[in-house]
């Protein structure tokens, strides 16, 4: 007999669902002005969860008029430190409430609660502690003596981390003094309209924070609303270069986390079994939907069969499934849409001759499901080496010395993150000297910290996120 | 396959083909794998087979006969209320207490449970080959059919990785087909996971048929990371020679959570194949009445009391 674990679901009692939701504007929750609305679902079994309200044009003026406001009238004129206290009360309501958010980002995400209890929430958290202690400290931060908000900014965030996208958003915007009108994924509102309720219940002025729901048009109207003065975006890098286009010529500050294609660069000396681990970290985290994947594993030629090896038995053990359950290690792909971009490009790696591999695994019938994959015989020329899969989906490409690495590494129009590893310290710093990557890490993978800064070379996105160079984009001036 | 001929060179230059470790991300995933849910049915099977791999021990200056052989009758009947309670794996005790313990199991039907006997100068090691050699043969010779041997921890520190490996063979060569041979690394002392998993493959490359973590003497004893590394140690040397080698981890290990958490480990790093008395084991005294009571709790809907089992 062998060692079955029996499912352990986590209780979703925690979690009240409205039957429907509306707008938060101005401290309040109100219905879309033409009485729209869209349907979120779970992703991992297709149940319906909510309605949600669709902001249009009146409702995003509405917003911005109310952030504008309440900038004006009261978040520039209250002193830092008491900006600061609604932050860190914010952040320990989040804490208060984890297990009920991680509850329902794994719902209406397809997330494992794993993740969502031990990374997304935790992390987010953390970001509004962390930016709440900066609050009354930004003249000592380096950037002038009197540095100054923009006033509203509009924020656009993504659906593979949806609350802690949000807190990287709102945590160093409210921290710096400017108001948000910020607008969730259309697949992923219901964690950013809970932040919502934290907000009322934290006391936090009206209209500082605003939440409109939508979709990519909602999004097109608070990117060129003539009173948002600096846009946050985070997602693909089309829509990027499209908002980078849009505020062209305006005096509109923008930040643009875009995407990657990740290079795992694993040398004949690295610690093996450690490797393995951060290789299915770095592409299996979060389904792959991480901007940051490790999607690309450069390996060392000569230990290419050994590592291959180590890593389909480690695959074998993925344990695929509802993502409520405290044992799932790879839940469910977000939506409909985002599984067939990832069956299109699979499919172009079978034509293009490139050999995949899959362990067995039963998939759930209902729902959204892709089994952890990678693909061998990959050159660099494959679309599967170039563009970005989002999805569980590795691909492996060889090298022979270091140099060859590099080129491979950094041949590819994003350059968001990279990984490293290998024994010794001195080729550590010689690889990083060389990878034209904005975040890389050496013997780990997928680690964030708010003080660190994240962010992306060429398309993967302009500026930085997190620690004292993330304070700077919600500045005037400062870069 | 012969790894090594046992000349010091030979020894050093296999060691050096082995992958290192990295300590954070081993830690990592030590940590990882404790986050599993086991629950229900699953749990219910945990227990049993938990309690089926316990090496039942009493190490202590001021054991007695008497104290011997009531553990004895524990392990072959670990709940006296309940016969669908599976046997311990074995007893392990000090030499002088091996022919009390066997006389004791054979007296109440436990003859297919094994008396382990600590030896070659447990816990520290530090004594002449001639004294580890009458150590072991004294044990066999009264009835021991596993030894659980200590390395020479001065000598693989230092760099005297000959003296330890002709140690490990020497003893095995005692053992022979009479008793099972463990090899206690002293992970406490060893201190890096570098040299646990070098000394894991030493002693696996010498002849052990079990990789120990620990005496029960030194603290830390069998940490989760330290396992990990020790059951990877056992796959690979698997995948290099298709012999299959048993690890024990002991020192530590005191309730039901700790002993499931060890099963995952097993489960996820060695595999399956590894879950079973014959290759793993948990040296352990106080874990046994957990498990029972947990087993209680299943079984009757509620918890009992210490006094609903035994002492020793």
């Amino acid at each position: 007999m062998t060692f079955e674990y029996a499912p352990a679901p986590e209780s979703t009692a925690v979690v009240k669902l409205k039957p429907e939701y509306g707008l938060f504007i101005n401290g309040k929750f109100v219905p879309a002005k033409d009485g729209k609305s869209f349907a979120t679902i779970n992703p991992s079994n297709e149940q319906h969860l909510a309605k949600v309200a669709y902001a249009s044009e009146a409702d995003v003026n509405k917003a911005v008029a109310a952030a504008n406001e309440a900038y004006k009238k009261i978040w520039s004129k209250m002193p830092a430190s008491e900006r600061g206290k609604y932050l860190f009360r914010i952040a320990r309501i989040l804490q208060e409430r984890a297990r009920e958010f991680a509850v329902l980002e794994s719902m209406d995400n397809g997330k494992p609660i794993r993740e969502t209890r031990d990374v997304d929430i935790p992390l987010a958290a953390a970001h509004f502690f962390y930016h709440a202690g900066w609050a009354d400290k930004l003249e000592h931060a380096g950037m002038g003596s009197n540095p100054k908000p923009h006033g509203v900014v509009g924020q656009i965030i993504p659906w593979n981390f949806p609350l802690l996208m949000l807190s990287w958003k709102i945590a160093p915007a409210l921290a710096t003094g400017n108001t948000v009108v910020l607008k969730p994924a259309e697949t992923t509102p219901l964690t950013a309209l809970l932040f919502a309720e934290v907000c009322q219940q934290a006391g936090l002025p009206a209209g500082v924070v605003n939440i409109v729901t939508g979709d990519g048009k909602t999004g097109s109207l608070i990117v060129n609303h003539k009173d948002i003065q600096k846009i946050a975006f985070t997602g693909s890098t089309a829509v990027g270069k499209g908002i980078a286009r849009a505020i062209a010529g305006t005096k509109k500050a923008a930040t643009l986390e875009l995407g990657g294609k990740g290079a795992n660069i694993v040398f004949e000396d690295a610690p093996i079994d450690e490797t393995v681990e951060g290789i299915i970290n770095g592409i299996f985290f979060n389904q792959g939907h991480v901007c940051c994947a490790g999607s690309r594993l450069l390996v060392q030629e000569n230990i290419q069969e050994e590592l291959l090896e180590k890593l389909k038995r480690r695959m074998a053990l993925i344990r695929v499934g509802d993502p409520l359950d405290k044992n799932t290690d790879l839940g469910a792909i977000n939506s409909a849409a985002q599984l067939a971009k990832i069956r299109e490009l699979v499919d172009s790696g079978d034509a293009e001759g490139a050999e995949r591999w899959s362990p067995a695994c039963d998939l759930p019938a209902k729902g959204f499901w892709y089994p952890p994959t990678f693909f061998t015989g990959v050159t660099q020329a494959n679309r599967i080496a170039r563009e970005e899969i989002f999805g569980p989906v590795l691909s492996v490409i060889s090298f022979r010395t270091p140099q060859e690495a590099i080129e491979k590494a950094n041949n590819t129009p994003f350059g968001l993150s990279a990984g490293i590893w290998t024994d010794k310290g001195s080729r550590i710093l010689w690889t990083a000297k060389h990878l034209k990557a904005g975040v890389i890490w050496a013997n780990t993978f997928n680690k964030f910290d708010p003080a660190s800064p994240f962010g992306g070379y060429k398309e993967s996105g302009w500026g930085r996120e997190g620690g004292r160079h993330g304070l700077a984009a919600y500045l005037k001036g400062v870069h | 396959m012969i790894l090594t001929d046992g000349s010091e060179s030979s020894i050093k230059s296999f060691l050096r083909t082995l992958s290192p470790v990295d300590q954070v991300g081993a830690d990592a995933r030590a940590a990882m794998l404790a986050t599993r849910s086991i629950k229900t049915s699953s749990k219910v099977w945990a227990i049993d087979i938990a309690i089926s791999m316990i090496d039942l021990t009493t190490l202590e200056g001021a054991d007695t006969p008497g104290k011997v052989r009531a553990i004895c009758t524990k392990a072959v009947r670990p709940d006296p209320s309940d016969p669908t309670v599976p046997h311990v794996g074995a007893i392990c005790v000090y030499n002088d207490m091996v022919k009390i313990a066997r006389d004791q199991l054979d007296a109440s039907g436990g003859h297919d449970i094994p008396v382990a006997a600590v030896s070659t100068a447990f816990p520290s090691g530090r004594a002449s080959l001639d004294v580890k050699q009458r150590d072991t043969e004294d044990a066999i010779a009264s009835g021991a059919q596993e030894i659980d041997m200590v390395i020479d921890r001065g000598a693989f520190l230092s760099g005297n990785l000959a003296k330890v490996f002709s140690e490990i063979e020497f003893i095995k060569g005692i053992c022979g087909d009479k008793a099972h041979l463990k090899v206690i690394l002293e992970t406490g002392e060893l201190v890096t996971y570098d040299n646990v998993r070098k000394a894991s493959f030493l002693a696996m490359a010498a002849g052990a048929d079990f990789i120990k973590t620990s005496t029960g003497k030194v603290t830390p004893a069998a940490t989760a990371p330290v396992v990990l590394i020790m059951l990877e140690a056992v796959r690979d040397y698997y995948a290099m020679t298709g012999k299959k080698i048993g690890v024990k981890p002991a020192g530590g290990i005191r309730n039901t959570k700790d002993a499931i958490k060890q099963l995952v480990l097993v489960n996820e790093t060695a595999g399956p194949e590894w879950l079973n008395p014959q290759l793993f084991r948990i040296g352990a005294s106080a874990l046994l009445n957990d498990l029972l009571l947990q087993r209680m709790k299943i079984r009757d809907g509620h918890y009992a009391g210490p006094n609903y089992v035994t002492l020793d």
